[in-house]
């Protein structure tokens, strides 16, 4: 018998006022841009003032979403902490390689090198919390989120742990921005946010967040999903091989596809990355529900974590926010969600929540 | 459900050898692998050793099969990984379902600085090609894809201990039957980036590390990759595996980004949850393959966690860092790899350049190399930055 693991407090620190609390997306924040940043909580009701002056916001929004995520679980300290971040502290990391380079190896101090490493934002965390726990960070591109909720999954599993604070996130940085835009992966022209999704042309817009989860063998009182299923697909052949990859996922999951109520996905407003979606769902889910994400957050290695976060809240509420609708009407009774995403057509992933009564 | 994870191959490549053969070899020659930069381009050449691999670019790209201006962290990663895979006697790998987990702390970053000179006079100039592999993920994919791996795919950065946390999570996706067999293990080349943070630390030694030595002043940075090939109950039945991975345990210090506690509690809590994994008790572990960098800072945290567990009595140990250097992200797979070679054939590694015992501490590491040792157990110990400590335990049958 497998055990159950349920979602019992999540926190997200997005482009949107997800940090906020209240009712959901019922401030749309609407961007005409090409890259999107995060709204910032105030740091200082969890951060001592003097340490967030030298915390990149990397890490702020980490421990920023990490903390939301604890207090919404009403928990203080988990037994383990994994994160997952494809790009890892890329601000420091470009303050110390530009000084580096600037200063031709001399006179370099080590803050940035400190705090450029993948592992700072898991370590902060830890320190803040005074957790001696499993503390792992995985950083594998569009994997990240998932390769963290599966290491997780599976030492909820095993027993090792009751409750394990998982999170997604990057930032996105002039650097990275300049860098990865010169490989042609943004638009060329500003796109509005609830336009994105319909745009006829290449490329997507830049996004950054964190979504940070408490999971658990026990509910709590207010809990409202279950993580009932995770799965990824490396570098897929043909568009065939993902059907069948979900075809198979949605079977150990014991469930098919009129099972699932709602459909959310990662379209990111770019023609061609957006084609496997619409396979995916002629092939499988010609008539169901649909929400997306991407447009409220933007594109980035571990928005999976957002689209984890919102579709809990779904749950939660029993409702999809218009601006999240992409496809016909949600029904009533909202029972499972199945969060399809791909970042860049090599890293596919599902994610299928179900509703806890 | 696999009950048990064994431990069916393991490759190396490091500054004491282009295999795992070589590298044996150097430990019984008392040849350590540190000197003078000659690869690594640095305005620190003539002031801090370093224990490079032994091969220019143009040479491991030869020996790997790849394009000569791809990241040395791959080029390193496909070698140490295809030599795993030939010594587990696993054939054809399309045959299997089949997980690569590779710890890496900076993935591309030895060309990305070569592209920032550039880019920072311009930022539409510097070749793309040179950042096309930057993220720590990509270099596991191009080892993947090069291998023929599809099944799962993942990274991880846990700054020095991504070797092990990879052998731990290897362990968890056969267990819960994901896959069959995971290649896992680290890989990193010296770059400026990681020799310039570590300088602004300033535990860099100007002299060969002397790691566990009351005089010790740092350590020497290293590079290299090494991989263990994890599999299955059913699949080890069908070979003949070097041992198997029989506990292990990761617990965070929580103490400073980069600095041990003073008494060691991460290093105590991973040693501690491994032995408890294993079902062992501490007299039981035969050698520690230590950490031991060489600051002063980590060799006493680990040795009061050792002294703390194991007193009064302690098994054989040394770090095997005296010869490879601190290879980081490379250390915990490489040490793997050797320590379960250590358990296979009784094998006690020597610590180079020991001479004066710590004040701190009651126990002296090991010298000599000696082999034929009765070793059932033996722990591998990788602790680093952001708290990070975990602790393996191997074992035979």
């Amino acid at each position: 018998m497998m055990l159950t693991i349920y979602i019992n407090g999540t926190g997200c620190i997005s482009p949107q006022e997800t940090a906020a609390g209240g009712p959901l997306l019922a401030n749309l924040r609407e961007y005409e841009q090409v890259k999107l940043a995060t709204v910032d909580p105030d740091y200082k009701q969890w951060i001592d003032v003097k340490q967030i002056r030298r915390m990149s916001r990397v890490v702020k929004m980490g421990v920023g979403a990490a903390n939301l995520s604890l207090q919404a679980a009403g928990i203080t300290q988990p037994d383990a902490i994994v994160t997952g971040t494809a790009y890892g502290c890329l601000d420091d990391t470009g303050v110390f390689l530009t000084k580096m380079v600037n200063q031709q190896e001399e006179m370099l101090t080590p803050t940035a090198f400190i705090q450029s490493t993948h592992n700072t934002v898991g370590g902060q965390i830890a320190l803040l919390l005074g957790c001696n726990g499993y503390n792992n960070t995985f950083v594998h591109r569009g994997f990240s989120f998932e390769n963290a909720l599966l290491d997780t999954v599976m030492m909820l599993r095993e027993g090792s742990a009751q409750n394990i604070l998982v999170g997604g996130l990057d930032e996105l940085t002039p650097h990275s921005y300049q860098i990865l835009s010169r490989f042609g992966l943004y638009k060329k022209e500003p796109v509005k946010t609830m336009e994105l999704l319909k745009s006829p042309t290449r490329g997507t817009i830049a996004g950054e967040g964190a979504a940070f989860f408490t999971l658990g063998t026990q509910p709590e009182q207010h809990t409202v999903a279950e993580l009932t299923g995770i799965s990824t697909l490396y570098k897929p052949m043909w568009e065939g091989e993902v059907i069948g990859h979900i075809m198979k996922f949605l079977e150990d999951n014991n469930c098919t596809p009129n099972d699932i109520d709602l459909l959310v996905t990662g379209r990111n407003g770019d023609i061609d990355q957006d084609d496997i979606y619409e396979e995916v769902v002629e092939a499988l889910f010609p008539e169901h529900p649909e929400a997306s994400f991407k447009h409220l957050c933007g594109e980035y290695p571990t928005a999976a974590g957002f689209g984890m976060w919102l579709a809990n809240s779904i749950l939660a509420d029993q409702a999809v926010p218009d601006v999240a609708m992409f496809y016909g009407k949600a029904p009533r009774s909202i029972k499972k969600i199945l969060l399809y995403n791909h970042h860049q057509g090599t890293h596919h992933s599902l994610i299928l929540l179900s509703h806890v009564e | 459900m696999s009950e048990k994870v064994w431990i069916a191959g393991g490759g190396v490549i490091s500054g004491i050898g282009l295999n795992l053969r070589e590298c044996l070899q150097a430990f019984r020659e008392m040849k350590p692998g540190m000197g003078a930069m000659k690869y690594l381009s640095s305005v620190h050449r003539n002031t801090f050793p370093v224990a490079e691999v032994k091969a220019d670019n143009d040479m491991l790209a030869d020996m790997a099969g790849l394009p000569e201006n791809i990241s040395r962290t791959a080029l390193l990663s496909l070698i140490a990984a295809r030599e795993a895979w030939q010594s587990s006697g696993l054939d054809d790998i399309s045959r299997y379902r089949v997980g690569l987990v590779s710890g890496n702390t900076v993935g591309g970053m030895d060309k990305t600085e070569d592209f920032f000179a550039e880019y920072l006079a311009d930022n539409r100039k510097g070749r793309l090609h040179q950042v096309m592999h930057h993220e720590c993920g990509s270099i596991t994919e191009i080892v993947a894809d090069a291998l023929g791996i599809r099944h799962h795919v993942s990274t991880i950065s846990t700054a020095c201990s991504s070797g092990a946390n990879a052998l731990m999570y290897g362990y968890r996706l056969i267990r819960n039957n994901i896959v069959d067999v995971v290649i896992a293990g680290g890989t990193d080349a010296l770059t400026r980036f990681t020799l310039n943070g570590f300088n602004t630390l300033m535990i860099l030694d100007q002299q060969p590390c002397r790691p566990f030595d009351e005089t010790r002043t740092g350590l020497n940075l290293g590079e290299g990759a090494g991989y263990v090939v994890l599999v299955s109950d059913s699949l080890a039945a069908q070979l003949q595996p070097w041992c198997r991975l029989s506990g292990f345990a990761n617990a965070n210090d929580a103490y400073h980004q980069t600095a041990s506690s003073p008494d060691g509690t991460g290093n105590y809590l991973a040693m501690k949850g491994a032995l408890d994994m294993s079902g062992l008790q501490p007299q039981q572990i035969g050698y520690i393959n230590l950490h031991g960098t060489g600051t002063g800072n980590n060799d006493v945290s680990e040795g009061i966690a050792i002294n703390r567990i194991f007193a009064p009595h302690f098994p054989a140990m040394s770090s095997t860092k005296s010869f490879t250097g601190h290879t980081l992200g490379a250390s915990g797979g490489i040490e793997a790899v050797l320590s379960a070679v250590s358990v296979k054939e009784g094998i006690i590694y020597p610590n180079a350049r020991f001479e004066h015992q710590m004040k701190e501490l009651p126990f002296t590491p090991a010298t000599a190399w000696s082999e034929g040792n009765d070793l059932r157990h033996v722990m591998s110990n990788s602790f680093g930055f952001g708290g990070n400590c975990s602790s393996l335990v191997f074992s035979s049958f």
